[in-house]
């Protein structure tokens, strides 16, 4: 049985400005509980976190923890 | 990261606490006290810093028992009759006796409880006979005090690996097999005791909104420790007593009645009527809350739209930053402003949790369970009605008495082939060219759940759920496939999701009355009192499948009068009253 590729929204949102991932921040992807962020390489070589699961208690740990307020949690469309 | 890698390491220690959330980083600072020579590992499938039930933290204690305002004997009774008289007391005296104690200490870590102007304990009535609530108005430093206490003992921390078995041997624990869970490589950890706080199974039901994730609980909590317990052997406690809340619709998250209670906030009817007398959860408020739904005077409120400016602010700031704060999100976006209307709530999704309610693996007032060396605490731990202070002090219970334990022991020996099978077992959704996705299995079983096991109880129903659960049991270990790690954690969680299901419904079906208001109401069957005042305990059967037998509710240490058995029975508003 092959796999759809269904899209969806994801409710963790990154400002790609203030996000330091280029410097080695990782905070928001040790702290989520469900495990859902990752970084992102840009084909220019620019890093920055983003949503790679759409698994979110939205619990906000990676917007409190962020040390440059780059991550806003928003409710998952389905439940907002 | 996530790509699936080949690999397996063994490490030993004295004791192996898995959960990092609340109970088990107490257990591994007692337990260091108390033996410091001893090797502790504290590990946890997410990261200690953040993980389980309190993340965000906490807006209050819901049990304390505080010298002035309650007594160990005045609490043992209430939980006894809130759970219906099930309840092997000497666990809930003892933590009533010692909770105090951990109050302080917590207080010495820097958690900030609330204090009256005279520096003293403010604590506030929301049960139905004492006044055991504390506020933490600045419950969002929980996690973060607790983590500093962890370093400062030197505790070995291990995040992102995922226990997805115990070991046992010689009849007593021996380990646990674990998997990373953004490489899939193994770890066996030999340990001499083993702690398990791994929180509530709060993944089981399906929400309303359909969303997988959009539950009560910290959706990490997938009931690995019910699943784990279970297949090592261990009896699990009155599962048929669920956890159902009575939430904020759609967001799901707690409606906060203990916080806006002491503050005059209240549970109302879609009349703006009170209709219950107190908002403490119970199995019996929430069947009023059920009866009020269907009797069509819902939905069901939560009512603060009556208070003045300076309450409800006050409400507001705790509630928008403490446990949940998305949720001045969720009502900003629905343009819900708590001084104009209700906030309306709904009956949440059955899960498994002692924290709220009574179900839970069994332990005795140490925190033992029915293997030697296997200690569990916090919300997957059977003292009812346990809330966060509950996993603390019965964490720091089992934390000492395993110290104690390891002195004396040495390591159990195991049978190798147990961790070949169980590799064997994890990684075969990896072996397959495609397959069903691990969250279509997930999705199904909880839907079924939904269908067939949430209250009011029906046999035939859960007839049907046990069959359709083996359906899904047969896809997911003959079709499950995953692409990376992070896909076969999800897989390993929508195992442990169908084990609980599975356990649901065994337990439902074997307790043939009806107790516990909405949790166990069986609609064939009335309370029968003679034939099942006992516990009922689960195990695995010979035959692979649940068994279970009752036990007997051990002696009370407190009595307690016939005239006060009932207290929660009562709890409808008179009709003069609501009618005022």
């Amino acid at each position: 049985m092959p796999l759809a590729q269904t899209a969806t929204t994801v409710p963790v949102v990154v400002n790609d400005d203030l996000c330091i991932a280029d410097k080695g921040c990782t905070v928001c992807v040790d702290v989520c509980p469900l495990d859902v962020l990752r970084i992102a390489e840009t084909a220019e070589g620019s890093k920055t976190a983003y949503m790679k699961y759409d698994e979110c208690w939205y619990c906000m740990p990676c917007e409190a923890d962020c040390p440059t307020g780059a991550v806003t949690v928003n409710l998952p469309y389905l439940l907002k | 990261m996530d790509e699936i890698r080949d690999g397996i390491d063994q490490i030993d220690c004295d004791i192996l606490i898995i959960g990092g959330g609340t109970a088990g980083p107490m257990a591994a600072l007692k337990a260091k006290k108390k033996n410091p020579k001893a090797n502790i590992i504290l590990l946890d499938k997410a990261n200690v810093k953040r993980s389980g039930a309190i993340c965000m933290g906490m807006d209050g204690l819901n049990n304390s028992v505080i010298p002035g305002y309650a007594t160990p004997e005045q609490y043992t009774k209430e939980i006894t009759v809130a759970n219906d008289g099930i309840c092997d007391q000497a666990a809930v005296y003892r933590y009533a006796q010692e909770c105090y104690g951990i109050i302080q200490e917590l207080d010495s870590f820097g958690i900030r409880f609330q204090k009256d102007q005279n520096g003293e304990y403010d604590v506030k009535k929301v049960h139905h006979i004492g006044t055991y609530v504390l506020p933490m108005p600045n419950g969002d430093t929980v996690k973060k005090a607790l983590y500093r206490q962890l370093r400062k003992a030197r505790i070995n921390i291990i995040n992102r690996y995922m226990a997805t078995r115990l070991l046992t041997g010689e009849g007593r624990v021996a380990g646990a097999i674990c998997v990373n869970t953004r490489s899939a490589e193994f770890l066996v950890v030999r340990a001499k005791a083993v702690i398990m706080g791994l929180g509530a199974a709060g993944r089981l039901g399906l929400p309303t909104s359909g969303y997988l994730y959009g539950t009560y609980e910290n959706a990490s909590n997938s009931g690995e420790g019910y699943a784990m317990a279970y297949h090592a052997g261990a009896g699990l406690a009155n599962l048929e007593c669920y956890q159902i809340n009575p939430l904020i619709k759609d967001y799901n998250g707690p409606a906060c009645a203990y916080v806006a209670g002491p503050m005059g906030g209240y549970t109302a009817n879609a009349r703006g009527e009170r209709f219950i007398e107190c908002d403490y959860w119970s199995g019996q408020m929430m069947q009023e809350f059920f009866d009020e739904l269907q009797g069509g005077k819902g939905p069901v409120y939560l009512k603060l739209n009556h208070l003045a400016e300076e309450t409800v602010a006050e409400i507001e700031r705790v509630l928008h930053i403490v446990e949940r704060p998305t949720r001045g999100h969720f009502h900003r976006g629905r343009g819900t402003d708590y001084r104009k209307q209700m906030i309306e709530m709904h009956i949440s999704e059955i899960g498994f949790c002692s924290g709220h309610s009574a179900s839970g693996v069994f332990v005795d007032e140490h925190a033992r369970t029915t293997i030697p060396g296997l200690y569990a605490a916090g919300d997957m731990a059977n003292v009812p009605h346990n809330y966060m202070l509950g996993a603390f002090t019965h964490g720091a219970f089992a934390g000492e008495d395993a110290a104690d334990y390891v002195a004396e022991m040495d390591f159990a020996a195991f049978d190798q082939a147990d961790i070949e099978a169980e590799r064997t077992r994890v990684l075969a959704p990896t072996k397959r060219e495609d397959g069903i996705p691990p969250n279509q299995i997930e999705y199904k079983t909880r839907r079924l759940v939904n269908d067939y096991l949430q209250p009011p109880k029906v046999t035939a129903k859960m007839h049907l759920a046990q069959k359709r659960f083996a359906e899904v049991r047969e896809d997911m270990e003959n079709a499950m496939y995953v692409r990376d790690a992070h896909e076969l954690m999800r897989a390993l969680e929508a195992s442990s999701i169908l084990d609980c299901a599975d356990m649901a419904a065994a337990a439902s079906l074997y307790r043939t009355e009806s107790r516990w208001g909405l949790y166990h109401n069986r609609v064939e069957y009335e309370r029968d009192d003679e034939n099942w005042f006992c516990h009922t305990i689960l195990t695995k059967g010979d035959d692979g499948m649940p068994a279970s037998r009752k036990q007997d509710v051990k002696p009370y240490v407190v009595d307690i009068a016939e005239d006060e058995k009932d207290a929660y029975a009562k709890q409808r508003v008179k009709p003069s009253v609501a009618a005022e």
